[in-house]
Parts: C-alpha cells; sequence; structure tokens
C-alpha cells in the first residue's frame, strides 16, 4: 500500500499524516485520531453511525475516503460537543432519553443539527424522514423525534 | 410496595429522596451524546493486533486442506491459525441443559476442525498488526473444501433420506416437547367452530449497530486473562472463558462498558470471540476482534424461524374451548452454548393460550439441526410468536362467529380476580392485570371511534385495520430458568454499597448496562432506600473484578432482581450509617433516618450530623468512637426470586395502520400499548423499553427476514438487503397498570421484552382487519412484505 499525505483540519486543529489511498475516513478519525466518538456500523453507507461534517455538510465517514480530505475541514462530535453548538441538542436528548445504548447518537445528533439549522420547525414526519438514514436499533425513534422537535420549537421560540 | 422496614409516618414514595416512579435521566448519557462512550470497539492496548477470520463458503463442506504460506509472509503478519491448533487452547462445548429432557448437541470448535457446518463457520484465525493487514493475508490463504449435502429444510430435516449432520447423534432431531392438558378432542367436538392454519415466521437477527467486538489480553506474567467484552453477562462468560481454556475463574476478569446494543444477540458464546480469547493466550498479547457487518449477519445468532400449524375451538357464544399447535424450528447446526437452542420452542410452548382461561391445550414442539447460521434466544425469546400464533388464531376465530375481536378477548382473557392462576401449560401467575389493561387500552384508542371511521374511509376506498395482540411474558427468572438444568448462570444478584469519604454513595451490582438504563434505576434505589440525592450515588457495572457475582442482563431481570438487591444494600449500610451516627450522637438508632445525605431526627427531620461528617470520623478518626465499636461502611445484599420461579407481566397491544391495495405496502399509523411490570420505577425508562420493544416487533412483522436459499446460502447478508425499521415508524403511546409482585419489596417485575412481544401479532391481525371484508386469504406468515399482501389479494 502506498502511502498519501494529506492535510486537513478536524475540529480546528491541522492534521498532516501519511495514510493509505484506501483508508477511510472514519478508520483514520478512529484509528489514527483516535477520535472514537465517530462509530462504525455497517461499513457501507446504509447505517449512518459513522456520519461526520465534512466542510460543514454531514457525510458517511464509511463512505470517505481520508485522502478525499486533504485540504479539507473535517469535524466530529469531539469538536462540535466542545464548540458547545449541538449544548441545546444533547441536553434534550438527555433529558428525554433519546438514546439508549448510545452508539448511533453521535451522528444521529449531527444529521438532526443539520436539519435544524435550516432554522424552521419542521413537522414529525419530516423530522423522521431526514433521520431515516440514521439507524436506531433500541429506541423505536419516538424519543429521538420528540427531542428533535422540542430543540425546534425552543429556538423558534428563543428568536421569534 | 412492602413499608415495613421504613421509619415510621412514612412510605417509601413520601422519603424526601424518594426516587421510585420518578422519571430522573441516566447518569450516563451526558457522555454518550459526546461521543465519550467506550466501547468495545473503541478499546486499543499496547501490542495489541487484531484477528480476522476466513470463513467457509459452503454451508456444509469437509475442509481438505489450508495453505497458509503466502498469508503468513505478508508483512505485518503474526500467525496464521487453524481449528486443529486451536483446539489445544480452547476445548470444545455442547450446548445442552439436563432438564431439557433429551436435548442434544455435538461439540463445537471455536475454529472448525476437518468440517465447516454452516456458511460463515470460522476456518482459518489470522492475526496481524492491523485489521487491514490481517483482511488482506486472509484473502492469501487458500482453503480447499469438499461440498457435503447441506441440510436446509427443517421440514425434510428428520426424514429418513435426509444425511444426519452429526452422524453420532443418530439423527436431526435436537430436541422434543410435547404437552397435552384438558381434553383437547373433546373441547374441539364440542366447539362450533374450530379455525385452523399454519403460521410461517422468518428467521431474523437482532442487527446490533455496534458488531460483536472482544479484546482479549492474556498476560503470561501475571497469569491472567482480562477480557473486554460486549456481553450481557460478564461472570457468565468468566465462567465459560475459564472453563475452556484451563484456567481458574479467578484468574480471569470480563470488563463491559458500553455496549452498542445488545437484545439477547450479545449474551452468547460465539465462536470467532472464544477463538479471540484462546489466540491471545497462545500469543501472549492482546487480540481484538470486531465482526464486520457481513460476518455479524452470518454469524450472530439468528431467532424465530417457526412453522406452526394451529387449531382453535370456539363456541358460537365466544367460549374459547381448545389451542393447539405443532411447532417445527430449525436451530443451524448447534445448540448454541450455554443457554442452548431449545429454549425459543420451549416458551413457545409455555406461552401458546397464556393470556386466556382455557384449560385445554395441545402442543408439540420440534426443533432440528440444519446447516445454517445458528438460532438462539434474541429479546422476548418465543413470546412474538407464541402472542402472534395466540392471538391470529383468536382474531380468525371472531371472523369465524362473527364477534368482536375485542369482545371475545373480554369474554376469555384470565378474569382479574382469578390468581393465583395456573395455566394449561404449568404456567403460575401470582396477579395479572389483563381486564384492566384491555379497558384502558381501549379508551386510549377510542376504539369506537376507530371503527366508525374505519368503515367511512373503506367507502372512499382507504383500507385501514386495527388489530390486537394481548400477551403475557415472562420477567425475574429464577433458577428455574438455566441453573437447574446445570448451566452456570447466575439468577442471582448482588449490590455492594459503600459510603465514600466524602458521604457519597458507590454501588456495584451485578446487572450489567446495556442502554436499557439499568445504572439510573440502580442508582434512584439506593438513593431512596439510603437516603441521600440520586446525584450522590455513582453506580458500577461490568466488571468481574470489582461487582458482586450476577447473572448480568437478560429475561428483563436488571431491575427487578437486581434492583431489589440494591434497594436491600441500600437499606443495609442505612442501618450500618446509623449505628456509626449513634455512636457519635449517643443517640438510639431508631431515633435517627437519613435523609438528603443527613442524618437526622426520624421524628422531627432536625439534622444531627452530615453523612460526610459520619464519614471523616469513621475513616479517619475512628479512635473516637467507642471502644470495641467497629464502623462498617459497606454493605452488600444478593437477592433471587424464591416464591415464584418466574415473575409474569402482562399487557396488551394495538396497531393501526392502513394497507395500499395497488402496492400492498403497508402504512403503520398507530400503536398503542398498556402494560404491567408492576411497580414502575422510572416511567421514563419503561416507556422507552416499550417502544424500543415494539419497533423492534415491527421489525419482525413487516421488514425483517434472513433468507436463506435451497443451499444454505445467506441471500441478504448486509444493511443493504437486509431490512429494518427506519425512522418512519409510528407514535407508540403506552399506558400502565400497575400490579407489584409480593415476591420482593420494590414490587417491579421488568419490562425490556414486552414491546418486542406484542407487535408482530397486533400488525398481523391489524393487516388481516384491513384486508378481510375484500375477501382476502388471511395473512399468517412474516414479514409481511408488499409480495405477502398482494398474494393474499390474489394479485400475485
Amino acid at each position: 500500500m502506498s502511502a498519501h499525505e494529506i492535510t486537513l483540519t478536524v475540529n480546528g486543529e491541522e492534521v498532516r499524516e501519511a495514510v493509505d489511498a484506501r483508508t477511510t475516513l472514519v478508520d483514520f478519525l478512529r484509528d489514527t485520531l483516535g477520535l472514537t466518538g465517530s462509530h462504525v456500523g455497517c461499513e457501507h453507507g446504509v447505517c449512518g453511525t459513522c456520519s461526520v461534517r465534512l466542510d460543514g455538510v454531514v457525510v458517511r465517514g464509511c463512505l470517505t475516503l481520508a485522502v478525499q480530505c486533504d485540504g479539507h475541514k473535517v469535524e466530529t462530535i469531539e469538536g462540535a460537543s466542545d464548540s458547545g453548538a449541538l449544548a441545546d441538542l444533547q441536553e434534550t436528548f438527555r433529558t428525554r432519553n433519546a438514546l439508549q445504548c448510545g452508539y448511533c447518537t453521535p451522528a444521529m445528533l449531527l444529521t438532526a443539527a443539520e436539519l435544524l439549522a435550516r432554522g424552521d420547525v419542521p413537522s414529525r414526519a419530516a423530522i423522521r424522514e431526514y433521520l431515516s438514514g440514521n439507524y436506531c436499533r433500541c429506541t423505536g425513534y419516538h424519543a429521538i423525534v420528540d427531542a428533535v422537535e422540542a430543540v425546534a420549537r425552543a429556538r423558534a421560540g428563543a428568536t421569534s | 410496595m412492602n413499608d415495613r422496614d421504613l421509619p415510621a409516618g412514612l412510605t417509601t414514595l413520601d422519603r424526601p429522596n424518594s426516587y421510585i416512579g420518578r422519571s430522573v435521566p441516566r447518569p450516563n448519557l451526558e457522555r454518550l451524546t459526546q461521543g465519550r462512550g467506550q466501547y468495545v470497539s473503541d478499546v486499543s492496548l499496547p501490542r495489541m493486533v487484531h484477528a480476522v477470520f476466513v470463513r467457509s463458503p459452503h454451508a456444509h463442506a469437509r475442509i481438505k486442506q489450508i495453505e497458509a504460506g503466502a498469508a503468513k509472509r505478508v508483512p505485518g503478519v503474526i500467525a496464521v491459525v487453524t481449528g486443529a491448533e486451536l483446539v489445544k487452547v480452547c476445548t470444545p462445548w455442547v450446548g445442552v441443559l439436563t432438564h431439557l429432557k433429551g436435548l442434544k448437541s455435538a461439540p463445537q470448535h471455536a475454529i472448525a476442525v476437518e468440517r465447516a457446518c454452516w456458511q460463515g463457520e470460522a476456518v482459518v484465525a489470522v492475526v496481524a498488526r492491523s485489521r487491514a493487514l490481517a483482511e488482506d493475508a486472509a484473502e492469501l490463504t487458500e482453503v480447499a473444501y469438499e461440498e457435503l449435502p447441506a441440510v436446509t429444510d427443517a421440514e425434510t430435516a428428520l426424514d429418513k433420506t435426509t444425511p444426519v449432520i452429526h452422524p453420532d447423534l443418530g439423527d436431526n432431531l435436537t430436541f422434543e416437547r410435547t404437552l397435552d392438558a384438558g381434553d383437547v378432542d373433546k373441547a374441539l367436538k364440542e366447539s362450533d367452530a374450530v379455525v385452523e392454519t399454519t403460521f410461517v415466521f422468518g428467521r431474523h437477527t437482532g442487527v446490533t449497530n455496534e458488531p460483536r467486538a472482544v479484546v482479549a489480553d492474556w498476560n503470561e506474567g501475571a497469569q491472567r486473562l482480562t477480557v473486554h467484552h460486549g456481553t450481557q453477562a460478564p461472570h457468565m462468560m468468566q465462567n465459560i472463558f475459564g472453563k475452556h481454556l484451563g484456567l481458574a475463574e479467578h484468574q480471569v476478569r470480563v470488563i463491559t462498558d458500553d455496549v452498542g446494543g445488545s437484545f439477547g444477540i450479545k449474551v452468547h458464546v460465539y465462536a470467532d470471540e472464544m477463538a479471540t480469547v484462546a489466540l491471545s493466550k497462545l500469543l501472549k498479547r492482546p487480540v481484538k476482534y470486531v465482526a464486520d457487518r457481513i460476518e455479524s449477519f452470518v454469524t450472530d445468532i439468528h431467532a424465530r424461524d417457526h412453522r406452526i400449524k394451529a387449531r382453535l375451538g370456539v363456541t358460537n357464544d365466544g367460549r374459547i374451548t381448545a389451542f393447539e399447535i405443532d411447532d417445527l424450528t430449525g436451530i443451524g447446526p448447534y445448540s448454541v452454548y450455554p443457554r442452548t437452542s431449545g429454549i425459543e420452542a420451549n416458551q413457545i410452548v409455555n406461552l401458546v393460550g397464556g393470556p386466556y382461561a382455557c384449560p385445554n391445550y395441545r402442543a408439540r414442539a420440534r426443533v432440528v439441526f440444519q446447516n445454517k447460521n445458528v438460532m438462539c434466544q434474541y429479546r422476548a425469546v418465543g413470546h412474538p410468536i407464541a402472542t402472534a400464533v395466540t392471538e391470529g388464531l383468536v382474531d380468525l376465530a371472531a371472523a369465524q362467529i362473527g364477534m368482536d375481536p375485542v369482545a371475545l378477548r373480554r369474554k376469555n382473557l384470565i378474569a382479574d380476580d382469578a390468581y393465583p392462576f395456573g395455566s394449561a401449560s404449568g404456567l403460575k401467575f401470582e396477579k395479572l392485570s389483563h381486564h384492566a389493561s384491555l379497558d384502558k387500552l381501549i379508551a386510549m384508542m377510542d376504539y369506537e371511534r376507530l371503527r366508525r371511521e374505519q368503515e367511512t374511509l373503506r367507502a372512499r376506498r382507504i383500507h385501514r385495520g386495527i388489530g390486537f395482540a394481548a400477551f403475557i411474558e415472562v420477567t425475574n427468572p429464577s433458577a428455574a430458568f438455566y441453573g437447574v438444568g446445570g448451566a452456570r448462570i447466575s439468577s442471582q444478584d448482588g449490590a455492594t454499597v459503600r459510603l465514600d469519604a466524602q458521604g457519597a454513595v458507590i454501588c456495584h451490582t451485578g446487572v450489567t448496562e446495556q442502554g436499557q438504563g439499568a445504572e439510573a434505576v440502580i442508582a434512584q434505589v439506593v438513593a431512596t432506600s439510603f437516603g441521600v440525592p440520586i446525584e450522590r450515588v455513582r453506580v458500577i457495572t461490568g466488571d468481574t473484578d470489582n461487582t458482586p457475582y450476577g447473572g448480568g442482563t437478560w429475561a428483563s431481570r436488571a431491575a427487578g432482581i437486581g434492583g431489589e438487591a440494591a434497594w436491600q444494600a441500600g437499606k443495609a449500610l442505612r442501618a450500618n450509617v446509623l449505628a456509626v451516627a449513634a455512636s457519635i450522637l449517643q443517640a438510639e438508632p431508631k431515633a435517627l433516618d437519613i435523609r438528603n445525605a443527613a442524618v437526622v431526627d426520624a421524628d422531627t427531620g432536625r439534622e444531627r450530623i452530615g453523612l460526610d461528617e459520619v464519614a471523616r470520623i469513621a475513616y479517619f478518626r475512628p479512635d473516637t468512637l467507642p471502644p470495641g465499636f467497629q464502623a462498617e461502611l459497606m454493605a452488600t445484599r444478593h437477592y433471587v426470586p424464591r416464591a415464584w420461579p418466574f415473575a409474569f407481566t402482562n399487557g396488551i397491544q394495538a396497531s393501526h395502520l392502513e394497507v395500499d391495495l395497488d402496492t400492498g405496502f403497508v402504512t403503520l399509523l398507530d400503536h398503542w400499548v398498556v402494560e404491567d411490570c408492576g411497580t414502575v420505577i422510572n416511567p421514563q425508562l419503561v416507556d422507552e423499553q416499550i417502544r424500543g420493544g415494539v419497533v423492534q416487533g415491527i421489525g419482525a412483522a413487516l421488514f425483517e427476514h434472513c433468507l436463506y436459499d435451497a443451499q444454505g446460502q445467506l441471500l441478504n447478508g448486509n444493511m443493504a438487503d437486509y431490512l429494518v425499521p427506519m425512522a418512519e415508524m409510528p407514535d407508540i403511546q403506552v399506558g400502565h397498570v400497575v400490579t407489584p409482585t409480593a415476591d420482593s419489596e420494590l414490587g417491579a417485575k421488568g419490562a425490556g421484552e414486552a414491546g418486542t412481544a406484542g407487535a408482530p401479532g397486533a400488525v398481523m391481525n391489524a393487516v388481516n382487519d384491513a384486508l378481510r371484508p375484500l375477501g382476502a386469504r388471511p395473512i399468517t406468515q412474516m414479514p409481511i412484505t408488499p409480495g405477502v399482501v398482494l398474494a393474499s389479494l390474489g394479485k400475485v
């Protein structure tokens, strides 16, 4: 395997590493950088547990190669947590028990945050549709939808 | 609730720090929402290497030759190990229990020796410095196979012309159970109608989001094995790792931190995990194995593959006279160790007809070997099948005699004042609440309005259905489940609580956290019984070096058994702390209580001394205590149900859905559940267990299916082709009736499986309710795919 040197920004820090061309972004984050908050579920782009932000857009970490991220900005749950940007979502997930095992949760939060960034209060059906690429095997989704809806309403109330 | 050891004038719920019945958030969620969990797949140790497995592409094949030379030459490869080599480190096992009479199985190895018996069985292990390198080397490993005839159809597994998978066993029959209660023939003869059909349930699996994962670390210098293991039962695994690797249990430590979904999948012994542990012993360094998704589908236990011929007799006035079932299930080539693969069929025999007061019941269940992946216990073991069969028959009978399905249930459900009650299959019910639950459900769903709406919409060619499923659920198992059959699976559980040096309480418990909220429930219970704000309780789980011996999490036992042990331990520590305080204060212990982290006068509530001060004196100035007085600031209690072999919960579910007659698609509109799990310790956590369970049951009803071809090849073993419920599920309304068990002071029974038990039957009945006026053939198979719906309508 030939190694490629890549330079990228991960959670605001510049990172320079040599990676194999075949190394996926999520494996790079987890194995090379120790950012284990991004999880691996199916490794073929279906379950969504590996979702991270690439230049602000949520992507599948298992379908993105690390070399593709050369020169780009990646944000993981660790960075999004430390920035405080997800604090209201995280707190509402906690109080509403919108997670059980927590394995899907980092990706679910990032996806929900992307939906909420639109600024409106989506319907429950719209929330369900937006989250349908993120599998949760524990909750049955009801509590997750409750939490996302509650945060949307709270944010709308705060700005109106 | 038994309040016998509480201070006068206060019930448990009145205590200042009572958290029983309150929706307290779980203490571990902030960590998980920030991505700061510690799953086994996250664990990395110094010198750690990675194992991958070359797996049999055939359902049944002789292993003729393994050529590993090229693999071994790959830089970074540490070892390539065959089954014959590993058997010197790890002995084989046989999954039988003596109380399931006649149950037989064959020795199973960590890695196949000479023969592979299902597609996916591990044949060679490759260990390398990275997983990617190990996978590269695995591709260079050449295995020559001689294909053998594969036994895949359970229907013909017992035919004389079918090859016997394990010739030493004589035939392919794993286990058979028959039961004949009352007089079924007479009852059927005297019935006005007998409904008869065959139910077929699709094989499916748990699809935990985190695949199975293990990091084994044999320390040659310490002669100790530490296993980081995503399991539900650390002590059970400690015993098994020790037993098969030739170690004493005290040489084995199993650590279970966060687990990314279990659902019964992670309570069994898996050959590849045993191999990983054996490889660590062989190589004297940490070895990690994480299943990939394809491996998960062909090796995680499957469940629910049953064909059941069933009959029910009923009189014209709606009295159910008899149930009869004949169950056939194929469980793969081995009975799974140590819980066996006979339990699911056994439970179906136990549970069919369970909610109803019908004394006539005949059953036969046959469990057969086949060359497919193994089947074993998955969430709600047997319940979804028994419930769907029972409730499917009840709806067929209601249609046959022209009676409303609710009215027929009301006429036959065991009366709420009939307890204690013994079922036809021999189950003993302490106290259930079928009628109260049904009444509550009918009110919640506004049944009459829904029926009117259904009629109105039908005229507009909108076809909606309403389906019910009453159920019972086994919880809080005593030793009757496994212990009496010889398995070292603890039914008792322990809790140790100690006062730390600043007056906080640390609780070590044998039950484990799988995301269901056991840590929260244990913290609530200890805070209440001891007398501190819940923030001052820290719960430690999942470490055999640091928790009392216990069973872990299965059969909805964590709250009912682990909770009661913690309750008793909290009370014991309170008594110990009050003895210290009394000696400091020169008071009678009985005159004192602990409230809000302080020792107070029991009568007035006036604060006498803080717990921090009690701890300071006991730990740092014991010289000031009276001569001969020894403070004991740690207490352990254990609990196992004794009065009843199992607790039973009950409940009823209803599904409301719409069927598109052109596409066969089913749209779920509403789902209601009323369940009775006894004392509700944390209402939010109970509701979320129910909701999550319901959606897993919906998966069984509509989506999930491990599709095999006639050669034993799994056709859809990936997440794109195997469908699971996505976020487009209905909202699920949950109500409760509360009938505590008198076997414990807390009275909690357990709620982990009720949702899964009832949902498939309710959905199936709702689909049939929608289609019945169209003359459709009743659907009695799952999953109910669009193709199944269109076939029932005669359109395909």
